[in-house]
């Protein structure tokens, strides 16, 4: 089948089966293998992207539904060459380790802070439950997602 | 908060880590990354029984599906002499069954297709007749006389694997049978996953014209791999390349070898096309290696006012149907004669039996330097077992019994030398941290009104940095560890050591270590791992190694580059080599300190300008054999609230004070106890590998197999105090494991704690919540 | 990992998708937010041979709120629900039910009418549903019925909708005073479904009577259930200790669980017991009048 899909702004279009799953339209057609797979059972979140703004498991979506929506991948946090404040906090508090789950969690916190600018820690943790990370404990990336609702006010000032 | 990669002087301080600039981008580049021209995809057939005797396969209906380049079955593998492969273990493991499966996942058959939905659908379509057997799934069973025997291909037949002990049983039952007090528990840590959030996969690219071999592999040891593959597939080690691109997580998974890496190999060899293979989450849980499943009893004695005079531990190890652990050769158990712990026992006994079983295969140290997770658990149980029987506080028990500082270098009495240790400040310094005599005081008045109320201790001793060539090998190799190093004319340093580090943050660490020892910033060292064309020969990351094997090799090349350094400096300078001082940036002549020359103007002058007849260029190899092992320790506590309705178990508050020695970077430190402990937690009250009657596997998914997400998992609280090993070139220890090896009893103590007002001492892991109702509800407490 | 081949029709209307129903008969599957499907499917437990997608239809997604109740459309994703402030005025056990479907990201794309149509008997909704008086609107391209929720959740992953037809609506009566509901959940950690589940909803009315009553369990029979005598000993008394736990008892003997890896039968039961007890409990004290300190 015919798709087309906003990848990071950009239209791209490709022609798929039925079967194939939105994490390997963009890993395998598109090469943002940025995105990662670590379940087969839609448990771990290491897939999570949005899709039109809205964090997803990308493994348990058909690429055909996605047809004429707009994806953004981990690729796509940097403007400009410009790292996301989140992307930052992650680095300055060490909220990774093999680096594995992190472009889920990334985007999971993504979309959290879009609708909760200002989150208590046990919100970050509620919205980062469907993301699983085996290095960490969590708790600086617990550090890093408040860190960055912080800077990100500020920058908006 | 991270210091950037320019601070001087690095050793020690909170370095921002160098991976993350790629991986905070989604730039890493992990196996499934990979796409090679040509390349195929391989799926495997699995055995749904645990135990059968293969009558029959068809595979027409695969091979005939367009698009599929080939099935393989054992039969194939069986003429090409590759059905069976060693194990790190000393066993051998079938690659692809012949005759018979003996566990439920088992690989049938192999098949390669254009692509990975492809294969499947031809795995699927491999017809496979089984004929079942009945399964023998209890270890215990396994051992009775009648049972029947799993490895027809073992002389004797017999499904014990090895009977391995240590220490002196006469000398103990002796002492236990004129002890006080003498308290006795069976205690089993069950079959548990590591689980890294990336499962495990290969690429095999083979060049049928030059006999190269590219094998890409998720992989914690690439040179132990290659050799294997080696002595495996009889291709010339020269010409295999093994490359671990980045690796997402480990934890003892990415140890072994897997039949499904061997059928890759074999395809790609024979398709003259690479290969790849990449597990899904389920063939991860069901079939590439288990840890732990240690059914462990323990006496331990003690005199009337709680002073301990022996130990003895016997223990039934299921190691499944293939010995596939990953020990050193000489240790079947592992390191499990550290169970002594902390403790200064005069005597000890410890005794293991390996047993077959229809389960998958494996053995593995998980996040834990070879069984030591199993020992510290045991022991720090039963010291909770013997506190309540004594009726001493569990904190009073530790401080009578500890090895006292001026007994380091401490020998055990299952032969080990400690190197170094401070328990008593350690333990001190959580009970303050905790604030442990107001907690005893808030439990007696939550008692009093009905409460349960729990605050566990755990004061443990690893053994990490396998380890020294007079007793470590694997497969004959010596478990040493290598630093290669180069200083480039501009000052500029690339360091390859043996280790493969995946996500420990060796690229910073390390970095940090030569930086310091040179007088550079980490920002100026690049450090590489995980090609073997490139790397210098090394044992790998595991077992909380790479720190004091590979980290000291680091600080050793640097110093050997130092001293050459120094006499460059010297000619630089124009005084005597004795008359140059280092300032730790800086050379320059003793009293003189304003004349001096940095380590990038002697770098330059070693390749444009070296003393006559020195030998040009700048650089340093070093292959470490440690001269013994290291022994992080650390003090756990860990207070629980129970309700009385779910018997849920709150995990209120959690301190961890770590001795590791000399901190390279607290910062990544702290990441790994967080880390730890929260795999620690999860073992202590969600996970296990569990099998119904007839060998099925009961949790092969994440449905099933509990992974804590960020809101079970507890908030942690880290302090660390630090006692350098004397041996190490910086008195570094390792870190990454102690977490995960001294949480469990942590945790499981605190809930014993809490329930000790009503005759409870033991309760097997997990701690599911219902265990623990079962118990209210029995003694009428139950809400 | 990878689903069996299967064919895909993006249904353009809701007349389209019953239309390739009737025609394809068994193989084919209705596809919505595909959070339980996709994933039996790519372990191949499923292969349907054809997925007709209505997840876009303007047709199903929404709500309408009327003076007669609340109509849930078939897309209704758990994530709206847990965000719709506007229904927690009428249908305040919605919201704190969603919360606990899944995890964040699976609620984001799931749906509330393919939670039901998949009758995992551990899933949150039927029993909230149950609670709330609920029922469905089934479809085929030659009738449409409506059935009341305890009869379409029929046994262990079965229900009353026959292959041709589309769950295309939930409604949920409107309640006859000031309505109170909650749920509370055993699970072993998030992601996980329901060891024990308990919906509570209490309606009462001005003189703080309760005039209805629902409790919906999840995760103790082959299917959600209802506790209609633990419902009937509320109603028609205030919501106070000695009723709640009358009430809470009760439920525990409609529960009828099956002892597995999640605990045992008794165990299961108690849960019940004590999540009713104190679910009520709460609803008591939320429904208490403000006792304001005045100054």
């Amino acid at each position: 089948m015919e798709i087309a899909v906003t990848v990071n702004g950009q239209l791209r279009r490709a022609d798929v089966e039925p079967r194939t799953l939105l994490v390997y339209l963009l890993r395998e057609t598109f090469g943002l293998t940025g995105t990662h797979v670590g379940c087969d059972t839609t448990h771990c979140g290491a897939c999570t992207v949005l899709l039109d703004e809205v964090p997803v498991k990308s493994c348990t979506v058909l690429a055909v539904q996605a047809d004429g929506s707009s994806v953004m991948t981990v690729e796509g946090l940097e403007t400009d060459g410009r790292l996301h404040p989140l992307q930052s906090a992650f680095s300055d508090h060490h909220g990774l380790q093999c680096g594995y789950c992190t472009p889920g969690m990334l985007m999971a916190a993504w979309a959290l802070l879009r609708e909760t600018p200002h989150p208590q820690p046990a919100e970050i943790r509620r919205a980062l439950s469907g993301n699983l990370c085996r290095c960490t404990g969590y708790q600086n990336i617990v550090e890093a997602v408040a860190d960055a609702a912080q800077r990100m006010a500020q920058e908006v000032g | 908060m991270a210091l950037e990669l320019s601070e001087p002087r690095p050793l020690g301080k909170p370095i921002r880590r160098k991976e993350d600039a790629r991986l905070i981008r989604g730039q890493g580049r992990y196996l499934d990354d990979i796409v090679l021209p040509g390349m195929l995809h391989l799926a495997l057939v699995r055995s749904p029984y645990a135990h059968a005797r293969i009558r029959r396969i068809d595979v027409q209906r695969a091979a005939a599906l367009p698009g599929v380049h080939l099935v393989l079955t054992g039969q194939d593998l069986a003429a090409a002499g590759l059905a069976w492969m060693p194990t790190l273990a000393g066993d051998r493991q079938m690659v692809l069954a012949v005759d018979k499966v003996l566990f439920q996942y088992q690989e049938v058959a192999a098949v390669v297709a254009e692509s990975r939905a492809l294969a499947e659908d031809a795995a699927a379509l491999v017809e496979v007749d089984y004929e079942p057997l009945p399964a023998v799934v209890d270890p215990y069973r396994a051992l009775e006389p009648g049972s029947p025997i799993l490895r027809e291909d073992r002389d004797p037949p017999s499904n014990r694997i090895f009977h391995w002990e240590a220490g002196d049983r006469a000398a103990t039952e002796a002492a236990l049978a004129r002890s006080a007090v003498v308290v006795r528990e069976t205690v089993r840590m069950p079959r548990v996953h590591p689980a890294p959030l990336e499962p495990c996969g290969c690429i095999a690219d083979y060049q049928r014209a030059t006999g190269r071999l590219t094998w890409y592999v998720t992989s914690q040891a690439p040179h132990a791999h290659r050799t294997v593959l080696a002595m495996v597939a009889g291709i010339p080690e020269h010409k295999i390349r093994v490359v671990s691109p980045d690796v997402g997580g480990g934890f003892g998974n990415k140890v072994p070898v897997f039949p499904g890496y061997v059928a890759a190999i074999v395809a790609a060899m024979r398709l003259n096309r690479p290969v790849k293979w990449v597990e899904t989450r389920t063939e991860n849980l069901t079939s590439t290696n288990f840890a732990r499943d240690y059914h462990m009893t323990v006496e331990i004695g003690a005199d009337a006012d709680g002073k301990v005079t022996a130990l003895k531990v016997s223990t039934i190890a299921d190691h499944g149907a293939f010995d596939a652990a990953a020990d050193p050769t000489r240790f079947p158990a592992g390191l499990f004669s550290i169970v002594t712990g902390s403790y200064d026992f005069p005597v000890a006994f410890a005794e293991v039996d390996g047993v077959y079983t229809n389960k998958a295969p494996g053995g593995v140290a998980y996040r834990c330097s070879f069984r030591v997770t199993e020992a510290s658990f045991l022991i720090e149980r039963a010291m909770q077992s013997l506190a309540l029987r004594l009726g001493m506080d569990p904190v009073a028990l530790r401080l009578k019994n500890f090895i006292p500082p001026e007994k380091f270098p401490y020998h055990s009495p299952l032969g080990w030398t400690y190197d170094s240790g401070n328990y008593r400040a350690t333990l001190e310094r959580a009970m303050e941290r905790i604030g442990y005599a107001a907690l005893r005081q808030e439990q007696a008045e939550r008692r009093a009104r009905g409460e349960l109320m729990g605050i566990g201790v755990s004061t443990f001793t690893e053994i990490v940095g396998a380890g020294p060539s007079h007793t470590f090998d694997i497969l004959g190799i010596k478990m040493f560890d290598s630093c290669e190093l180069r200083v480039h004319p501009t000052g500029k340093v690339l360091a390859r050591l043996g280790t493969r580090h995946q996500g420990q943050g060796h690229e910073t660490t390390f970095a940090q270590v030569i930086a310091e020892e040179l007088g550079l910033t980490a920002d100026d060292v690049l450090v590489e791992e995980g090609d073997t064309d490139t790397a210098p020969y090394g044992l790998g990351t595991y077992a909380s190694r790479s720190t004091p094997t590979a980290g000291a090799a680091a600080a050793v090349a640097a110093r050997r580059v130092r001293d050459k350094a120094r006499r460059i400096a010297a000619h630089l300078l124009e005084v005597a080599e004795d008359d140059v001082e280092w300032d730790g940036t800086r050379f320059h002549p003793a009293g003189t300190p304003a004349r001096g020359v940095t380590m990038a103007e002697v770098a330059l002058a070693a390749y444009t300008n070296p003393p006559p007849g020195m030998e040009p260029g700048l650089e340093g190899t070093v292959y470490y054999d440690p001269p013994n092992l290291t022994f992080p320790n650390g003090a756990y506590l860990c207070v629980v609230d129970i309700d009385k309705g779910t018997s849920q178990v709150h995990v209120r508050r959690f301190v961890a004070v770590d001795d590791c020695g000399t901190v390279i970077n607290p910062m990544v430190v702290e990441g790994q106890i967080h880390g730890g402990l929260t795999e620690g937690f999860a073992i202590a009250f969600l996970q296990e590998i569990a099998f119904d009657e007839q060998g099925n596997c009961l949790a092969p998914n994440f449905m099933e197999y509990l992974v804590p997400t960020a809101v079970e998992t507890p908030q942690w609280e880290t302090d660390r105090t630090v006692t350098p090993s004397p041996h190490h070139p910086i008195g570094a220890k390792g870190v990454g494991e102690s977490p995960n090896v001294g949480s469990p009893a942590a945790f499981v103590n605190a809930v014993i704690d809490a329930l000790a007002p009503l005759g409870v001492t033991h309760l097997d892991i997990p701690l599911y919540p219902w265990k623990i109702w079962e118990v209210l509800h029995e003694r009428g407490v139950a809400e | 990992m990878f689903p069996a081949p299967f064919g895909y029709v993006r249904a353009e209307s809701l007349d389209e998708a019953l239309a390739v129903l009737a025609r394809e008969g068994p193989g084919a599957k209705i596809l919505a937010g595909g959070q339980s499907l996709l994933p039996m499917m790519k372990l191949r437990i499923a292969e349907p041979a054809l997925l007709v997608d209505i997840h876009r239809l303007p047709a199903l997604t929404g709500w309408q709120e009327t003076a007669e109740g609340l109509t849930l459309g078939a897309v209704v994703r758990h994530s709206q629900l847990e965000r719709a402030e506007a229904l927690q005025e009428f249908y305040p056990l919605l919201g704190r039910t969603a919360r606990w479907i899944a995890d964040p990201l699976v609620r984001n794309r799931g749906t509330v009418a393919g939670s039901l149509a998949h009758a995992d008997p551990a899933g949150d909704w039927g029993a909230a549903l149950l609670a709330l008086g609920a029922s469905v609107t089934l479809r085929s391209l030659t009738r449409t019925r409506e059935l009341p929720l305890d009869a379409f959740l029929v046994d262990i992953f079965t229900t009353a909708l026959e292959p041709d037809e589309v769950l295309t609506a939930i409604r949920i009566p409107k309640p006859a005073g000031r309505p109170f509901g909650t749920y509370l959940k055993l699970e072993r950690k998030v992601g996980d479904f329901a060891v024990v589940g308990v919906a509570v909803n209490v309606v009462l009315d001005a003189r703080h009577t309760v005039v209805e009553a629902g409790i919906g369990l999840a995760g103790v029979g082959p299917r959600a259930l209802r506790a209609p005598a633990a419902e009937a000993a509320l109603i028609g008394h205030p919501l106070e200790s000695g009723g709640i736990r009358e009430a809470a008892a009760l439920a525990a003997e409609a529960a009828d669980p099956v002892s597995d890896r999640r605990g045992s039968r008794a165990y299961k039961r108690n849960v019940v017991r004590v999540f009713v007890e104190r679910g009520l409990k709460a609803l008591a004290d939320e429904s208490r009048p403000e006792v304001g300190v005045t100054a």
